[in-house]
């Protein structure tokens, strides 16, 4: 067992583990946020996506090890302190971005890092983005249309995430 | 229209705790002194299981125990079943082999549960699970349906040839004259290709046994809680139905795939009574999901299509081998039977129809529901064979299916093969259809693809299904073991807030605020004061849970039900309030009134004084709360038509979807956001049928397609934006809301009409998936062709 200290949504964090265990897992049961989701042994479908330092990252596909240190943000921290949603939150919701809510999370923390590296995308672009992140639910129609949204939202200088 | 009432785009109430992390999915939950399941699973497709060394792991680290068949029979519990009884042509009933819970004697198919390792943590089950030491003898692998009659070996010993059953519907006689004095015969053979279903949460169950009070708890991924409480006490007899309960918290999608009762919860629920009560938790990875998760289709079909002299269709024939997979799963018999043959007839007056299904056992994963479930595999083989022959007799796709038709005043219409349609009007589907797609500016589109080298093709489908899943005294009378109505209770408190319970689940449909709506505009209650309460069967009314299309259709019937009760003991209460006669209360948009006076008392008011009666009607129960159990008198029949425009790279093989569009009669809509969206995400499962999907085993019955590297998912980029009409043509008639439903036809309606694209563009059908490659080679063989 190895002992083990980031941030994690703006609060310092530490944790003993084992060197093999997955930052997803360290998240899930060390900390309980259990908002990042499984979906997968093959770092494919992107249920799990968090930020680390700032860009997403899929937390199934990373030791807990390799982020010591690092500030964490999952979905749990996307909204402000006081609830108010972030803009792509906002959007799904109004958008009826999701079903099932499985996918979300990592939806949502990809959707995130998209807008922030690019602000104004194309459909083609935010389709080409979410190449790693599967949902059985929707057909993707509603969360293009969320994410595309969003984008018009956070152009009307709306708060960006708590990172 | 209140204004979260029927028709309103309301935005959903469950999206809060899903958007912010705080959805509790069966595997967020973790209990006090929780132990960990892992499964070991047959490599073998087929061998002797000779014996399980159990010692070999009992000393490692963290291990609780380790437990296979022998501890299974030892503790006398019952197999797995198949809830539905299919005859065979001679009046015999199906041949089914056991279905255990953990293997006994022999191993059927790749991922078949041999033992189950429990651990103080997941890490140590894992490690276990690796290490433990179990013998095989390999036997050879029936894997191919096509060839399952007459393969060298057995599934199951007891039945013969592997065939389950030999069934058949309709009038074969008047078929085979048809077909004699037909003037043309369109004949084709498909194959319907094995899917998995992947809802993107996997499977996972946790079990606890409450000494103290002797009961058992098990959270599981389920669609229909109490079905799974039903099976697991009366047949499995892991404990008695009123000492276990049942819960599917939120469920992250199930598509069918979670309708099932399978080995791994009762395994988990049954093993924590021998850890001593531990809460005993299993969460499947998606590697073991692919393998063990029931797969869906999987049919080779042979049809012919009669037609006279002036293109009117007069008969069909078909002959349909369906792949069961090693053992019967839960609603495994009708999928291919019931929920197939009876929709050949599609929106079609075909006169007669003949269709003979074959069931095999192979060793392969067990094969049951699958989004549609039978009908779209109805829909792909009808709308293939019609665009087939229309394509041979010259005519206009869209024309000759109008031709052939159910005209509008035909309803209620029986079709040859045994369903009643009560309502339909298919030609304002596909007019609406056409026109939204401008066929007609499709010869232009297609000249000017041509021009840039690429080929362009149009494909129609019009589609039927029957959902709204089912009237109880028809299944029963064709073999269903289960009654199929749907309940509801609905319960005022003090303050006028309100509990709407159901014995429906949701698992991504928004039950929480579809139900909302109904129950606002029945009761005129604000929707925010609305709480739907679902999958606890300790909470919840008996229901049958969610599948087949049919949570509002029956299952919001049975809380309309319950509101006309409560409206009707306001009514008495307020008569006695408002010193009136009962007859002349009349009761809108919340309020009792007196008919023809400002006179009146709010639901508010009447309810309090239902639960403070100081001044009270003297034979009236006090409360408000009422229960309903609905039985549907028919199924409901959505239908449509999708058109699906398609240009193809000839370098390539390259199949890109331009436009689809989608055009269903689904009734009324409570929520067309929620309708909406069900459309886009069957359709998105349609084309991944139709282009990327397909679960693939080898010669020796081992999954080539076993993760998401081999199996082909859509993702994002792989599919259009749509444009869909949700509502256009007629209102059902077998409820009151007039709903049909609307969660499986994009599913149903969408492959056909990819296929059928491709099959325009390059003059030749190729089989789903149109992968590149097939479609590219089949290119090459008919330039060939022409050379
Ligand atoms: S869990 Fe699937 S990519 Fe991480
Ligand atoms: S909403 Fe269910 S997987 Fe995306």
């Amino acid at each position: 067992m190895t002992k083990l200290s980031m941030t994690v949504n703006g609060k310092a964090v530490s944790g003993e583990i084992e060197g093999r265990t997955l930052l997803v897992d360290f998240l899930r049961q060390n900390l309980g946020l259990t908002g990042t989701h499984v979906g997968c042994d093959t770092s494919q479908c992107g249920c799990c996506v968090v930020h680390v330092d700032g860009r997403s990252v899929k937390s199934c596909t990373m030791l807990a090890a390799q982020a010591e240190g690092a500030e964490v943000t999952t979905v749990e921290g996307l909204a402000q302190a006081d609830g108010t949603l972030h803009p792509i939150q906002a959007a799904f919701r109004e958008h009826h971005g999701l079903q099932c809510g499985f996918c979300t999370p990592g939806m949502l923390m990809s959707a995130a890092d998209l807008l922030q590296q690019n602000p104004s995308p194309t459909e083609h672009e935010v389709r080409d983005w979410l190449e790693g992140n599967m949902c059985r639910c929707t057909g993707y129609h509603n969360i293009v249309k969320a994410i595309l949204a969003a984008a018009e939202t956070m152009k009307g200088g709306m708060p960006q995430a708590a990172e | 229209m209140a204004e979260n009432g029927i028709g309103a785009r309301s935005l959903r109430k469950e999206d809060q705790r899903f958007i912010t992390g705080k959805g509790r999915y069966t595997d967020d939950i973790s209990q006090h002194g929780q132990t960990h399941a892992v499964f070991v699973r047959s490599p073998h497709a087929h061998a002797k299981l000779v014996g399980v060394d159990k010692a070999s792991v009992a000393d490692m680290p963290g291990v609780l125990a380790v437990l296979d068949g022998t501890d299974v029979a030892a503790d006398g519990l019952g197999n797995l079943i198949c809830g539905w009884l299919v005859k065979s042509k001679d009046g015999s009933p199906m041949k089914m082999g056991p279905h255990p819970l953990l293997a006994q004697g022999k191993v059927r198919y790749v991922g078949d549960r041999v033992a189950v390792v429990i651990a103080e943590t997941h890490a140590q089950a894992q490690d276990a699970a690796e290490a433990l030491v179990v013998e095989y003898d390999e036997l050879p692998a029936v894997v191919d349906v096509a060839k399952a009659h007459d393969a060298a070996s057995t599934v199951h010993d007891e039945v013969e040839h592997n065939l389950i059953f030999d069934w058949e519907l309709g009038d074969q006689a008047a078929v085979d004259a048809a077909m004699a004095s037909a003037a043309h015969v369109t004949r084709i053979d498909l194959v319907n290709n094995r899917l998995v279903p992947n809802a993107m949460e996997p499977r996972a169950a946790i079990g606890t046994y409450d000494s103290g009070l002797d009961q058992f708890t098990c959270y599981v991924t389920s669609q229909n809680p109490h079905v799974h409480r039903l099976v697991m006490a009366a047949f499995v007899q892991v404990a008695p139905e009123h000492k276990l309960r049942v819960i599917g918290p939120d469920v992250g999608g199930g598509f069918g795939s979670k309708i099932f009762i399978y080995g791994e919860e009762c395994v988990v629920t049954w093993a924590s009574k021998k850890v001593g009560g531990r809460p005993v938790k299993w969460t499947c990875d998606r590697s073991e999901a692919f393998l063990s998760d029931a797969h869906g289709r999987d049919h080779v079909s042979h049809a012919e299509l009669a037609m006279d002299a002036d293109g009117n269709v007069t008969a069909l024939r078909v002959h349909t081998k369906a792949n069961i997979g090693a053992y019967m799963s839960t609603f495994s018999s009708c999928v291919p039977t019931y929920l197939y043959a009876t929709l050949l007839a599609g929106q079609y007056k075909t006169p007669a129809i003949y269709a003979e299904v074959k069931a095999y056992y192979t060793n392969t994963a067990p094969v049951d529901a699958y989004r549609g479930a039978g009908r779209p595999e109805a829909s792909f083989l009808l709308e293939t064979l019609f665009e087939q022959a229309a394509k041979e007799t010259g005519k206009d796709p869209a024309e000759f299916r109008r031709q052939n038709f159910i005209p509008k005043d035909a309803f209620p219409y029986q079709t040859p093969v045994a369903l009643v349609y009560d309502i339909g009007d298919y030609e304002v589907t596909l007019d609406k259809a056409m026109e939204l797609i401008d066929y007609k500016g499709f010869p232009a589109r297609k000249a000017a693809a041509e021009a840039k080298g690429k080929k362009r093709g149009i494909g129609i489908s019009c589609y039927i299904e029957a959902c709204g899943i089912a009237p109880s005294a028809v299944v029963g009378s064709l073999g269903a073991g289960v009654g199929l109505w749907e309940s509801a209770k609905v319960r005022f408190s003090h303050t006028g807030k309100v509990q709407v319970l159901t014995g429906t689940h949701s698992h991504g449909q928004g039950h929480e605020t579809t139900f909302s709506q109904l129950v606002s505009e029945k009761l005129g209650i604000p929707f925010e004061d609305i709480e739907v309460i679902h999958g606890d069967t300790e909470k919840t009314p008996v229901g049958m849970g969610t599948y087949g299309s049919r949570s509002l259709a029956v299952g919001g019937e049975a809380i309309v039900k319950s509101c006309d009760k409560l409206i009707a003991k306001g009514k008495k209460i307020a008569a006695h309030l408002l010193e009136a006669s009962e007859a002349d209360i009349t009761f809108e948009n919340g309020q009792f009134s007196v008919a023809g006076t400002d006179r009146s008392k709010s639901m508010g008011e009447v309810v309090f004084t239902a639960y403070v009666p100081h001044n009270y009607p003297p034979d009236l129960e006090p409360g408000m709360e009422e229960g309903a159990f609905f039985d549907p008198p028919n199924f409901t029949y959505p239908s449509g038509t999708y058109i699906c425009e398609v240009e193809i790279d000839p370098d390539t093989g390259v199949v890109k979807i331009e436009k689809l569009v989608a055009v269903d009669d689904f009734g009324n809509v409570i929520n067309p956001n929620i309708v909406e969206g069900q459309v886009h995400g069957g359709l998105t499962q349609g084309i991944g049928q139709a282009l990327l999907e397909g679960a693939i085993y080898d010669e020796s019955g081992q999954l080539l397609t076993g993760s998401y590297m081999d199996y082909t998912m859509p993702r994002a980029d792989d599919v259009p934006s749509f444009e869909v009409v949700t509502s256009a043509g007629t209102v059902c008639t077998s409820n009151s809301m007039g709903v049909k439903g609307c969660g499986e036809a994009g599913a149903i309606g969408s492959p056909p009409a990819v296929i059928n694209a491709i099959t325009d563009a390059i003059g030749v059908r190729v089989e789903m998936p149109a992968t590149p490659q097939k479609v590219w080679a089949a290119m090459q063989g008919m330039a060939r062709a022409a050379e």
